[in-house]
């Protein structure tokens, strides 16, 4: 059987003809797509360039035009098998707007209570199941040791009550919307169905079970990890941007689940926008040598440049983003959390590696708000779907997913069938911050053409860093 | 000795491998007896070596007795680990419904390549609009979305979208103890508890665009079977298993929402669009009803059951 790949021959990858050696990291691990690193050494040795490859395409933009609009929150959601509520409730939010329904407050809450409930097993599994190995076990470890399964050698008790925690977060939403992974439960006009109070209560003791352990992975984190964030760890991949997420209009504050989008600019000033008029302020850059789009900030009026030494246009979504654009997080853990961060970092903070350390805040926030989603009576009123009739209109939908802020935008035909979409995904936005991370870590730990496995690993922590 | 499993996603979302981490302590439980060799989403083993200097002409993938697969498979590179797979393991698995049957993705089958590229690189809202990317360091795209049989033998399928942890459990400790797995082949109907009680009055499936009627406080088992209320539920045509194994109902209804067919047709090769229609016809329902047939094959477009209409005119022609 041939295994000949005609795509990778090195002597095209870079138009200038370096003459050194190109180091392929191939396929990048421990994240969640399919992406490759391309790294040229010049003569020297030294780093020529580097690129972080998108690898696929598969084009949902396309082939939701003339489906029926309500039938795409339940498409979409297979854009991603990690953060599939993310995608399942923005386009709900999307279509909602084509249709101009609008949701009874249970439903909404419903539709809150579940997506934050995702973002919980979501930052457990990329903190503990894909970046820890490389603190936990060392960015050298032997490949076969470095990875959860190693882990679990190394650390059975926690590994235990991980993959326990883990899992009783993804059957607490199982049970209740009927599906965690490609979930089914928000509807056009609401939710598919309300809440007991039997089901209030047993949510409830389990997410009071998740703040606990929430707050053993703060601490965890802090003595095992984060104390050993040097100053060395905290320049991997360092880079200057701005930064993207969403905020409460009325306060400033962290929402995940809706709000405005507030752009800031690199030196901390920022403006604010209605999600609906994201194409004022957002632009996607196109480059020959990857699938994925290259978001920039449009309305800074300064283009498109990756250079590390004077980018343009260049901000970062996704947990570090978020903390850094909101004033305050309106859960009181979290946010004594958030003021210990800013004390040390300041805001807005630009260490890649402060991502995990975000990612964690985010997650005792998480535990915190559903919480109290839980305790609010409102939740439990019978009242969550209104009827819908489908029309002709346009809907832009955003939540904050664990990768950043998510952007379905449909119109729709007077059959409510959708005329064209466009969607920028959380990841996306990180698609240029991260090429430039690789390429500041790579010119770091790659001197005079001495290269190991270590060294190629730290490249990748910089990726792995955004959580694509 | 553990045996050797080796791991790899092409066209996919990674929901299946999430779903494999949803054995939770099942899965510690059978550890031990596993040795991962290759899974790019938990290890760090490289195509062509750990420092990345190995011959680009040679994917490696260590030797393995049970090669796992998720995804369809859309380009170049896809096709080339489909391959590799398939020569450095004994059992090949097709793990959910991309591999197995095109899966979501497999939707684009309908459309052309020239309006995917035109729509994405010089049609969406913030795009600023440039040829489309054609560097040799991108695999190639391929003429369709192929599901894994059509490029490389299968030995053993687990539909799903994702498929149930019940039966990624059965399929590794049935391999482990030598036996072959005990999968569900019925159809999702056969496993939901709602109240049937003839069709008679539909004429017409409708949008699922407002409640069914239930109860909430109620059992799903005194809800009125969906299609029987008017509503398109795929459940007819759709192969059992997302309710496990244990006697859960089947997911989307345990919300009261109706299948889709993720689970794609009960038969492998069955068509689950010609199937639902014949099963709306039989019953005199007016298949007009149905806004959106080939979304009906969302699940299972894969196999040539969508083409694009360019694509249908050659295909008459030969």
């Amino acid at each position: 059987m041939s295994q000949t790949i005609e795509i990778k021959d090195a002597a095209k990858d870079f138009s200038h003809g370096a003459a050194g050696r190109l180091l392929n990291i191939q396929p990048v691990t421990r994240i969640e797509g399919h992406a490759r690193i391309a790294i040229q050494l010049d003569e020297a040795g030294e780093v020529a360039d580097s690129k972080l490859h998108i690898m696929a395409m598969r084009g949902f933009e396309k082939f939701i035009e003339g489906r029926p609009a309500e039938e795409v929150p339940r498409i979409v959601s297979r854009i991603c098998g990690i953060c599939p509520w993310m995608h399942h409730t923005a386009s709900n939010k999307a279509v909602d707007g084509c249709f101009g329904a609008t949701v009874p407050p249970a439903g909404k809450k419903l539709r809150e209570l579940m997506q934050t409930m995702a973002h919980i097993n979501d930052k457990i599994l990329h903190f503990f199941f894909l970046a820890a190995p490389d603190f936990v076990l060392g960015p050298g470890a032997e490949y076969g040791v470095r990875n959860v399964i190693g882990i679990v050698g190394a650390a059975p008790e926690l590994a235990a009550q991980v993959v326990k925690m883990r899992q009783a977060g993804q059957m607490m939403i199982e049970k209740f919307a009927g599906k965690v992974i490609h979930p089914i439960a928000i509807v056009t006009g609401g939710f598919s169905k309300p809440m007991s109070e039997a089901e209030r209560q047993e949510l409830l003791a389990q997410c009071q079970e998740q703040l606990e352990f929430a707050k053993f992975c703060m601490s965890f984190a802090k003595e095992n990890v984060f104390a050993k964030l040097d100053q060395d760890a905290l320049s991997l991949g360092s880079i200057t941007t701005g930064f993207l997420g969403t905020v409460d209009p009325a306060d400033g504050s962290l929402n995940l689940y809706d709000g405005s989008l507030r752009l800031m600019k690199p030196d901390g000033s920022y403006q604010d926008f209605p999600y609906q008029e994201y194409t004022d302020h957002l632009g996607e850059h196109i480059e020959p040598w990857s699938y994925g789009k290259f978001p920039y900030a449009r309305s800074w009026g300064e283009g498109f440049s990756m250079d590390l030494k004077a980018p343009k246009g260049i901000y970062r979504a996704n947990t570090l983003a978020r903390l850094n654009v909101c004033d305050k997080i309106n859960t009181p853990l979290a946010q004594a959390e958030l003021e210990e961060f800013r004390q040390k970092f300041g805001r807005p903070a630009q260490s890649t590696m402060l991502y995990h350390w975000a990612r964690l805040i985010e997650l005792v926030y998480a535990c915190e708000r559903v919480v109290e989603l839980l305790n609010d009576p409102g939740i439990t009123d019978p009242k969550v779907r209104d009827a819908v009739t489908p029309k002709a209109g346009r809907g832009v939908g955003c939540v904050e997913a664990p990768r950043g802020s998510l952007i379905h935008d449909y119109t729709t035909d007077a059959n409510g069938l959708i005329a064209k979409a466009n969607l920028i995904v959380g990841t996306t936005h990180n698609i240029a911050p991260m090429n430039m991370s690789v390429k500041k870590a790579a010119q770091d730990v790659i001197k005079a053409g001495q290269v190991s496995e270590e060294a190629l690993n730290k490249v990748e922590m910089a990726v792995r860093a955004y959580d694509p | 000795m553990p045996v050797k499993v080796a791991e790899e996603w092409l066209g996919s979302c990674s929901g299946c491998e999430i779903s494999i981490l949803n054995l939770g302590e099942t899965l510690l439980a059978v550890l031990p007896q596993l040795e991962f060799v290759h899974i790019p989403v938990l290890m760090d083993h490289k195509y062509f070596g750990q420092t990345g200097q190995g011959d680009v002409h040679h994917l490696e993938i260590p030797p393995a007795t049970v090669g796992i697969v998720s995804g369809n498979i859309r380009n170049q590179e896809q096709l080339e680990v489909a391959e590799a797979m398939r020569a450095s393991c004994d059992v090949l698995i097709a793990l959910g419904t991309c591999a197995t049957h095109g899966g979501i993705p497999a939707l684009i089958n309908s459309y052309s390549d020239a309006d995917l590229f035109e729509r994405y690189y010089r049609g969406c809202e913030t795009t600023d609009a440039g040829p489309d990317p054609d560097d040799p360091a991108l695999p190639k795209m391929l003429e369709r979305t192929f599901a894994l049989d059509e490029k490389v033998k299968v030995d053993l399928y687990l539909p799903g979208c994702p498929p149930h942890p019940d039966q990624i459990a059965e399929a590794i400790v049935a391999l482990l103890e030598g036996r072959a797995p005990q999968l569900p082949s019925r159809s999702v109907c056969d496993t939901c508890p709602t109240k049937r009680e003839g069709k008679g009055a539909v004429k017409q499936v409708r949008r699922f665009l407002q409640p069914p009627q239930f109860d909430p406080k109620k059992p799903l088992s005194e809800m009125r079977c969906l299609l029987e209320q008017g509503l398109l539920c795929m459940g007819p045509v759709t192969r059992a298993g997302c309710s496990g194994a244990g006697d859960d109902a089947p997911r989307c209804l345990s919300a009261r929402v109706p299948c889709r067919g993720c689970y794609g047709p009960v038969k492998h090769d069955g068509n689950q669009m010609l199937d639902m229609l014949n099963a709306l016809a039989s019953n005199g329902i007016d298949i007009k009803g149905v806004v959106d047939r080939p979304g009906l094959l969302r699940f299972s477009g894969g196999h040539g059951r969508l083409m694009n209409p360019s694509r249908r005119v050659s295909a008459c022609q030969k």
